[in-house]
């Protein structure tokens, strides 16, 4: 189970990640618990499985609406599903890379893992009650998902 | 120091490897050094192998993260095949031992993700200082 201090780690990831790649801060929502399921996801997921010392899975998920402006804030011209799926990994993947900085290198992870639909590729482990950092940018809302064992 | 990278009008060539076609890209958009030219890029370790071989560049940004083979062994292999290349590891992992052990695989820079234009560029001008330095 992560406790607070790992929360806010990923809090500040996701906040950097957005004021430094978008340069343009985005809003975070107060993280919860999803204690009735796991939360449904938008269309675009990356998933990041961790190993280690912990284990478990981090997944960037967001609406093709929000990965478009992204990249075209970033001067992508090239908006196609094959970046759109490109930019999702990359952002779970920097999110979870940086969470480095607190957890150390005994905090293994992988390389992106991308899905598209409602279901992810990468099922959380059994027994982790995830927890949902909501992510409104501009006038899109996204979700950071951290499972951690 | 490479030949090309002492007061010759030579372009320095530099080869991109990332996981992330739009890194690559965004790396290639965004730098603004003059006579840095890019020469080639891969999107893992093996085939950064063979641009390296088919493209000999000077410079080297580098991912760790990455399929087949990661950033931390392309640079220790890289630099055997050329000692006087110059490596910036462009990575998201931001602890320190992951730095520090890439720099003593041989990388000669590192910059984290997310970075900024500024930062890229800043990156790489100090990396060409340091290897202009006497």
């Amino acid at each position: 189970m992560i406790d607070e201090r790992d929360i806010r780690t990923f809090v500040n990831g996701t906040t950097r990640y957005f004021e430094v790649a978008a340069q343009q801060p985005a809003s975070l929502g107060s993280p919860y618990l999803a204690t009735q399921g796991f939360p449904e996801l938008h269309e675009f997921t990356g998933a990041i499985t961790v190993s280690g010392r912990r284990h478990g899975v981090v997944y960037f998920t967001a609406p093709r609406g929000m990965l478009t402006v992204l990249l075209m804030r970033m001067n992508e011209s090239n908006v196609s599903h094959e970046n759109l799926c490109d930019l999702v990994g990359e952002v779970a993947n920097t999110i979870s890379g940086n969470a480095r900085r607190d957890f150390g290198d005994q905090f293994a992870i992988s390389v992106p893992i991308v899905s598209v639909g409602d279901a992810a590729r990468v099922p959380p482990p059994p027994d982790c009650l995830p927890v949902v950092i909501p992510i409104n940018w501009r006038s899109h809302a996204a979700r950071l998902v951290v499972c951690l064992k | 120091m490479p030949a090309r990278l002492s007061s010759s009008p030579q372009p320095i060539r530099m080869l991109i490897v990332d996981d992330s076609n739009i890194v690559r890209r965004r790396i290639e958009r965004s730098q603004q050094i003059p006579d840095l030219q890019v020469v080639g890029s891969a999107a893992d370790g093996r085939e950064a192998l063979e641009m390296f071989r088919a493209t000999d560049p000077d410079v080297v940004t580098m991912d760790i993260t990455m399929p087949h083979m990661d950033g931390i062994e392309c640079v220790e292999k890289l630099v055997q095949m050329k000692p006087e290349v110059l490596i910036l590891v462009i990575s998201a992992l931001a602890d320190k031992a992951t730095a520090v052990e890439a720099m003593e695989k041989g990388a000669n820079g590192f910059l984290h993700k997310p970075f900024s234009d500024r930062q890229l560029n800043e990156a790489l001008e100090e990396l060409l200082r340091g290897a202009r330095a006497p």
